[in-house]
């Protein structure tokens, strides 16, 4: 039996509190970088097959542009930020005070792809450094990477880890929406994927440790 | 043809069969590599959505054998000769196997797209199942479908377009 089968509600419920605080300074980072209100959701801890995983955000076929980064020290894991392809250059056009960068047509304008990275940046730093302050684990972001193209294609990049060990993930899903915003479909998710081995240390930090 | 025709979908650490006119479809790959065995002259395929290169890498006893090259391509071949394929007549097509992010710190699993490719490779050689086409590498996702009737495989990608092999 895998881990995953044996966590508790008490865990579960740990697990959603890592994603508050996390997605909750991110989402104060983005709201102060693009001068706007940012609403941000209770965070879901989702248990979800692979398939399930790409429901979450449309499909597998679903096209999304994705900022995507390792966590690298104590407790290993991947990160993603997902937003819609109209969002992220709604983002760029914000930022640079022009409406020029649009993902229609490849190759496209280095400085929204720059700007983009940036947000990367700047959100995994403020998620990362609230998560580790507070746990007290030593993580490091590494450097994030950025694609649009297929949920599926990206999404299972992260899947990697967890599926030596398991069928299913655990994922602390943050969604994230401009409440001024007249286009439904502006929304983004923070997804943070522990490796199977993060878990007890997670755990151990909060004091929810089972075992 | 057939207005009936069903497309069966495969997911991910998926395996599935299908007779013409159904085609078989999965979707999203990025690192992955779908596999499509077939036997054109009884029009039968069966495709597995593989995610990991070697069995050995499982870190669970139960083990899923649809989510690792040698286990799904072998159970692939079991259930296709079970279904009335020869086995001297069965041919392969493979796609997928990409590189969809870019890391200088990277880990082994940031490269499993090669890894998934060379595995695949190397199992169907070990069956003699001979590879007549592929679309591999790269560093976009890929949404295939295949027909047991033509035994073409489509591939649809959102950056370079739709194509054939």
């Amino acid at each position: 039996m895998s881990f995953i089968e044996k966590l508790s509600t008490y865990q579960l419920d740990a697990l959603k509190e890592i994603g508050n605080i996390g997605a909750g300074n991110a989402a104060t980072a983005l709201s102060k970088l693009l001068n706007r209100k940012i609403d941000m959701q209770t965070p879901a801890v989702r248990i979800a097959s692979f398939d399930e995983t790409m429901e979450l955000v449309g499909g597998a076929e679903k096209v999304i542009v994705s900022v995507f980064l390792r966590i690298e020290g104590e407790a290993p894991g991947s990160m993603f930020y997902l937003f819609s392809p109209e969002q992220a250059e709604q983002f760029v056009h914000h930022i640079t005070g022009s409406d020029e960068f649009s993902f229609t047509k490849p190759p496209y304008p280095e400085m929204g792809l720059s700007i983009l990275h940036e947000i990367g940046n700047i959100l995994s730093g403020s998620y990362l450094t609230a998560l580790s302050d507070f746990t007290q684990i030593n993580m490091q972001p590494s450097v994030p990477s950025l694609s649009m193209d297929m949920a599926g294609a990206i999404i299972s990049e992260g899947l990697m880890e967890l599926s030596r060990e398991s069928d299913y993930a655990i994922i602390i899903d943050t969604t994230i929406q401009e409440p001024e915003s007249e286009t439904e479909d502006i929304e983004g998710h923070f997804f943070l994927l522990p490796d199977p081995e993060s878990f007890e240390r997670i755990f151990t930090a909060l004091g929810v440790n089972d075992q | 043809m057939n207005a009936t025709n069903q497309i069966v979908k495969v997911g991910i650490a998926d395996v599935k069969l299908a007779n013409a006119p159904d085609t078989l479809r999965t979707t999203g790959l990025g690192s992955c590599v779908g596999v499509v065995i077939y036997d054109l002259s009884i029009k039968l395929a069966g495709m597995a959505h593989v995610m990991l290169p070697d069995s050995t890498l499982s870190r669970n006893g139960e083990l899923n054998k649809m989510k690792f090259a040698d286990t799904a391509i072998d159970l692939l071949i079991e259930q296709l000769l079970e279904k009335g394929a020869r086995r001297y007549a069965l041919k392969s097509k493979i796609a997928g196997g990409a590189q969809m992010f870019t890391f200088s710190t990277s880990s082994d699993m940031m490269r499993v797209g090669n890894r998934n490719v060379e595995a695949v490779t190397e199992r169907l050689k070990h069956h003699r199942v001979p590879i007549i086409a592929l679309d591999i590498g790269g560093n976009n996702g890929r949404t295939i479908e295949f027909s047991p009737e033509s035994g073409i495989l489509k591939i649809r990608t959102v950056n370079m377009g739709e194509s054939e092999i």
